[in-house]
């Protein structure tokens, strides 16, 4: 799985619903997979399938079922996104189900953290840029926006461009594919110094 | 003298690990933070083992990290492993795989049919696994529920499992604090249930976001442990990752004597140093929020998230009352709800009672449950499942009686596990159906597709079960 990003133009799929939760994003029916892949039939599949399933009729006024929004790869979502579980299994259904970036006015933390880990960048937008999009969205399906993230801006579709937030760790390792086991291993010297000095609280063999 | 510290600050000064050459926080760059104890469960742990086997790396601290089986595991007593086999073959592979990778990588498991098995918010304090001033991480959101004992618990995605697998480390961005205090006692009927349940309903689900709470003040302290764990338990849902409360007698006398806890000269010096933790006279949050515990009343939800909470006795909310902005959603919920703005709760039929997860699943939480449905029944057609926490809990229980109290008013008494809190191991709610649930989430499908949720105390669970109805405790006790 690709876990870099630079940049990306493209046009966004509406969900504007607050609060989207990742119970939503992938339901725990499908969390029993013991790898990555899969999960991309599974995303939103209660809201966009009959009875939830994949293999039922798709509920044609859902967003990602609508002709005009089945290649948009940006996800435009209402406020705190991604809130409830820790499930990695939502980023890893989004950026399965083709999903390149998710724009809000707000993000859960711990999906936050998830997403950036998977190549999906996450967007916080002020309410006023995010009602922008909305309303353009509605009115012109095809309305393209382009997500810089070296320059961390977002064009906006009347012209001009809006500065967006993102951890400046992570933002390094999606532009130059640092892999954050990676950068954790390499303080293994650091990290045995501090053991030395931070005796185990526990030990979970004893129990 | 040191500036005053809150008890967030002091455990996290404790377990950054200073980088060599840089500095890291300085520079923007998350913190190293070291692990004290790391929990591991079925669900969210194959793809971060696999990702150290990809790279032939061993597991740091087998000795600080400990698995159980919770999630996927059924809680009907009669299906055994071969049963489970036919019944869910995806469950049943996910739990052997979690076998073979504890096996493989020296990692204490809890796998079926041990004694020590249960949810895994439930057994950590259980068996005095989480202590004040550790920290402790989990891939599982509710890792919340550890900050009780005083120990900041967080959850993790499963990239952080590998990361914390491999190295007992996690990067991470120093949180905020938020003082979440609760003053006054709390009135008759009301319990922490309903202290977290309108703590969320005051500030939304995204109030605590890139915090960590404390919780503080009278109605705090009053708590029992258990009391306390179901308050850190719900934090996750007011968006803060952690929650805590300072250790004090209360914790101190909850872990002695427990397996895992310190014992003997070991014992004294942890105390010692346990009673260094608490907040510092003078030491300043970012934020603090006030709630009178006095003025609480048993909270019942009615939406498609925790925060859509209301006292028992009150009504949806109106339209006019819910921000313009929120008003699409607040739609989408109650029409999944199928109810109707200003609409009461009271009284509205139901099908199902479930009394556990790891919000409610203690044998305190089961006492409450069982000292009102003695010597009762459980409304006619209306099915009630009772779900101890952790295999202790439940041989506790069947012990004390607590079971056969259950049992002899027609409730449904099932193996240890999450169960119907989350609907992927069997325990789930029809398409259509209502239930008054002890456990943590409201959404959407939660429970099962289709199913509805009214998040509520295990004292309002079971007073609903005696009259099938969303019933407030205080008249049935009355
Ligand atoms: S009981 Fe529910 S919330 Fe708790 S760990 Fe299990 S599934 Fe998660």
């Amino acid at each position: 799985m690709s876990t870099s990003f630079t940049r990306y133009t493209g046009t966004m799929a509406p969900l504007p619903i607050q609060n989207i939760d990742t119970d939503q994003i992938i339901p725990a029916s499908y969390l029993k997979v013991t790898d990555r892949s899969g999960l991309a039939s599974g995303l939103f599949s209660r809201w966009r399938y009959r009875d939830g399933d994949p293999e039922g009729d798709p509920i044609s006024d859902f967003v990602l079922n609508r002709a005009e929004h089945g290649a948009a790869r940006i996800l435009l979502a209402g406020d705190n996104f991604g809130c409830g579980s820790s499930r990695e299994h939502a980023p890893w259904a989004l950026v399965g189900y083709g999903f390149r970036a998710v724009i809000s006015t707000s993000f859960a933390d711990i999906f936050r953290s998830n997403a950036l880990k998977n190549g999906l960048l996450v967007v916080p937008v002020a309410e006023d840029v995010s009602a922008a999009l909305f309303d353009a969205v509605a009115a012109d399906p095809a309305t393209e926006v382009t997500i810089d993230l070296e320059a961390q801006a977002l064009s906006l579709p009347g012209g001009g461009e809006t500065n967006f937030e993102v951890d400046p760790f992570a933002r390094r390792c999606l532009l130059d594919g640092t892999d954050q086991l990676g950068y954790l291993l390499n303080q293994a010297p650091a990290i045995q110094a501090f053991e030395a000095t931070h005796p185990a609280r526990l030990d979970t063999r004893s129990g | 003298m040191s500036r005053p510290r809150t008890l967030f600050e002091k455990i996290w000064r404790r377990h950054v690990v200073p980088p060599e050459g840089v500095t890291a926080e300085a520079e923007g760059l998350p913190a190293t933070i070291y692990v004290d104890l790391h929990l591991v469960h079925e669900v969210t742990s194959p793809q971060a083992f696999t990702e150290l086997a990809e790279r032939g790396l061993p597991v740091r601290r087998p000795d600080l990290t400990l698995a159980t089986m919770d999630h996927s595991t059924p809680t009907d007593p009669s299906i055994d492993d071969a049963r489970l086999r036919v019944l869910d073959p995806e469950g049943s592979a996910q739990l052997d795989r979690l076998q073979a990778n504890c096996e493989r990588y020296g990692i204490p498991l809890y796998a079926m049919g041990d004694e020590r098995r249960g949810i895994v918010h439930v057994i950590g304090p259980e068996l005095g696994a989480t202590q004040p001033g550790m920290t402790v991480v989990c891939g599982d959101s509710h890792t919340s529920t550890h900050g009780a004992v005083g120990a900041l618990a967080f959850g993790i995605g499963t990239s952080e499992v590998g990361h914390v697998l491999a190295t007992q480390c996690l990067l991470q961005h120093r949180p905020k604090t938020y003082e979440m205090r609760v003053d006054g006692r709390l009135p008759e009927g009301v319990v922490a249930k309903d202290i977290i349940l309108a703590v969320i309903a005051r500030l939304g689900i995204g109030g605590g976001t890139g915090h960590v709470f404390e919780y503080t003040g009278e109605a705090i302290r009053a708590l029992d442990m258990e009391g306390r764990m179901t308050v850190c338990n719900m934090s996750i849902e007011g968006g803060a990752r952690a929650g805590l409360i300072a250790p004090d007698e209360v914790t101190f006398s909850y872990l002695e004597g427990r397996p895992m806890a310190p014992a003997g000269d070991a014992w004294e010096a942890a105390l010692d140093d346990w009673r260094s933790l608490p907040t510092d006279e003078g030491a300043v949050y970012d934020r603090t929020t006030t709630l009178d515990g006095s003025a609480l009343e048993p909270m019942v939800t009615y939406g498609t998230n925790p925060g859509m909470a209301i006292p028992i006795a009150g009504a949806v909310p109106e339209d006019d009352a819910i921000e313009p902005e929120k008003r699409a959603s607040f739609r989408k919920a109650l029409d999944y709800m199928a109810l109707e703005p200003g609409q009461q709760l009271q009284g509205k039929p139901i099908d199902v009672v479930f009394v556990g997860s790891c919000t409610n699943s203690r044998y305190s939480d089961l006492v409450a449950a069982a000292n009102v449905l003695r010597g009762r029944k459980v409304a006619d057609g209306l099915r009630v499942l009772i779900v101890p926490g952790s295999d202790a809990v439940k041989r506790q229980a069947e012990r004390d009686g607590l079971a056969q109290v259950f049992v002899d008013a027609g409730a449904e008494w099932r193996e240890a596990g999450c169960s119907m809190c989350l609907a992927m191991n069997g325990d789930q709610l029809a398409p259509g159906q209502y239930a008054v649930s002890t456990s943590n989430r409201n959404f959407e499908g939660r429970q099962g597709a289709g199913g509805r949720t009214f998040l509520a105390s295990p004292l309002t669970a079971a007073a609903s079960a005696i009259t099938g109805r969303v019933t407030d405790v205080r008249e049935v006790l009355s």
